[in-house]
């Protein structure tokens, strides 16, 4: 008799367990927020998924975001384009300091715009000093640019060959690309901003809060990749315009600057604006000594 | 026997090749045809062009002298000292440019013009790495004439009103 008790004392110890652990995890379920679905927490990491499970993503994301912003939203997975590796220029001596760069890419890639987050930083810097960091400012104000005595210097992601950020990474949810674009998965990224930590340019971003992009300011032709709303909490940075270049385009810093400062193209085409730049132009790296190596490249 | 089977060879010989060289043209050429130059109209001022439509009427005065009348808005600062209007301007024909030599061109190709003393600029131009490239990187580009950002009296770029700068990153912190 005695044993038949301590069985059954056993078995409603057991399922109590149970319970408790099942309710638990619908409790941490549910505090994961009210947007996330299934699905989405369920998701895998998305470089290791096959066309079909990319492809349902894309269309729940799809689905998502034209139901949040009443704009018919256009989510891309497209792969990099074949024999390509995609380099940039910037003439530091043509570059007014205008900063129509950092804004027509916040337009483009739905950056929040408060709390602000801007993948272009415009430094200006004293022409006495040169190309010196320490002595660089982001917030200057002037009436009129170019300043007789400085010059300007654009940083965005240098894109690196040998990138920092993605070696950091606990999760794998960054990684550079085969056409050598560094991206981010935000679905997988769990906001813990070692990779902002370790890129020595301070090229990528955290959101703090939700990000906030008006609704008629929304662009909706994005990349998974690329510009597609942020969740709160992960980091994001510049893809070259990720939905841009894979369609043959040029990035929306490329399109806007007033001067030309700013070329684009392909590193592997012996024929391409970059290849001639590299070949016949005064070319720098930011930090070469750190061996990141850019392929951002400033010029003059 | 012998000679059929060298015919059947030399035809299905001739056939390889000829689809080897078929696509290399074919598609070697439209490669080309999509990186041409593409400039867009020069940056006229309203209703000044074409130029006839007023000296038409008018006596050439082939005298450099400073202008009163018409187009004193113009102020030269472009090499002033040893130039005037006509150095670029052709007398005769008034909707057209000239070139040192005498040339006639249109001002669609004014970067001839601007090319005769500013070579190495031309030719950084033409390579895509002076001036303005927008479109596609792998494909049609559109490129801007000298005269889209350099006004051609007075060249030196403007300078201009920047955007806001960046949030204090220490708002709302403090």
């Amino acid at each position: 008799m005695s044993d038949n008790k301590t069985i059954e004392k056993k078995e409603s110890r057991r399922t109590f367990l149970k319970k408790t652990a099942l309710a638990s995890t619908f409790a941490t379920l549910a505090a994961c927020g009210s947007d996330s679905s299934w699905e989405e927490f369920f998701q895998k990491n998305f470089k290791t998924l096959d066309d079909d499970d990319k492809n349902k993503i894309i269309k729940r994301l799809e689905k998502k975001y034209t139901e949040k912003y009443g704009k018919k939203f256009s989510v891309s997975g497209k792969d990099p384009i074949d024999d390509t590796l995609f380099g940039y220029g910037l003439d530091i001596s043509r570059c007014i300091g205008c900063r129509k760069c950092v804004y027509a890419c916040v337009e483009e890639n739905n950056q929040s715009r408060d709390p602000q987050i801007h993948w272009i930083t415009v430094l200006e810097m004293a022409k006495d000093k040169g190309v010196d960091l320490f002595h660089s400012h982001a917030d200057y104000e002037r009436e009129l640019v170019p300043d007789d005595d400085h010059f300007y210097f654009p940083v965005a992601c240098q894109q690196c060959e040998n990138p920092p950020c993605t070696k950091v990474c606990p999760v794998g949810a960054t990684w550079k690309e085969k056409d050598g674009i560094v991206v981010v998965d935000y679905n997988w990224c769990i906001g813990c901003r070692f990779c902002m930590a370790a890129c020595p340019y301070g090229a990528r971003h955290f959101n703090w809060a939700e990000p906030n992009v008006p609704k008629d300011e929304i662009n909706p032709e994005t990349h998974y990749y690329g510009n597609r709303p942020r969740p709160k909490g992960v980091v994001e940075k510049c893809t070259f315009c990720v939905q841009r270049v894979r369609e043959g385009l040029y990035p929306s810093c490329v399109e806007i600057c007033p001067v030309g400062a700013r070329k684009f193209g392909n590193l592997l085409d012996p024929d391409s604006e970059i290849r001639y730049i590299l070949k016949h132009k005064r070319v720098l790296v930011l930090k070469e000594e750190l061996n990141t190596q850019p392929k951002f490249y400033y010029f003059y | 026997m012998a000679t059929i089977q060298k015919n059947i060879y030399i035809f299905f010989m001739a056939l390889i090749f000829i689809l080897l060289i078929i696509p290399n043209t074919i598609f070697g050429d439209n490669e080309k045809k999509e990186t041409l130059i593409q400039v867009p109209p020069p940056p006229f001022s309203e209703d000044i062009f074409p130029c006839s439509e007023c000296h038409s009427d008018m006596e050439p005065n082939p005298e450099r002298r400073v202008l009163e009348e018409m187009h004193d808005d113009i102020i030269l600062k472009h090499d002033e000292n040893n130039r005037w209007c006509l150095d670029c301007h052709d007398l005769k024909n008034r909707d057209k440019l000239h070139l040192a030599n005498g040339k006639l061109i249109d001002f669609t190709e004014s970067y001839k013009l601007c090319g005769q003393c500013h070579g190495p600029k031309l030719r950084e131009w033409k390579n895509g790495v002076h001036g303005k490239r927008t479109g596609y990187w792998n494909g049609k580009k559109t490129y801007l004439l000298c005269a889209h950002c350099h006004n051609p009296h007075s060249p030196k770029y403007k300078k201009m009103k920047p955007e806001p700068a960046p949030d204090d990153p220490m708002k709302g912190r403090r």
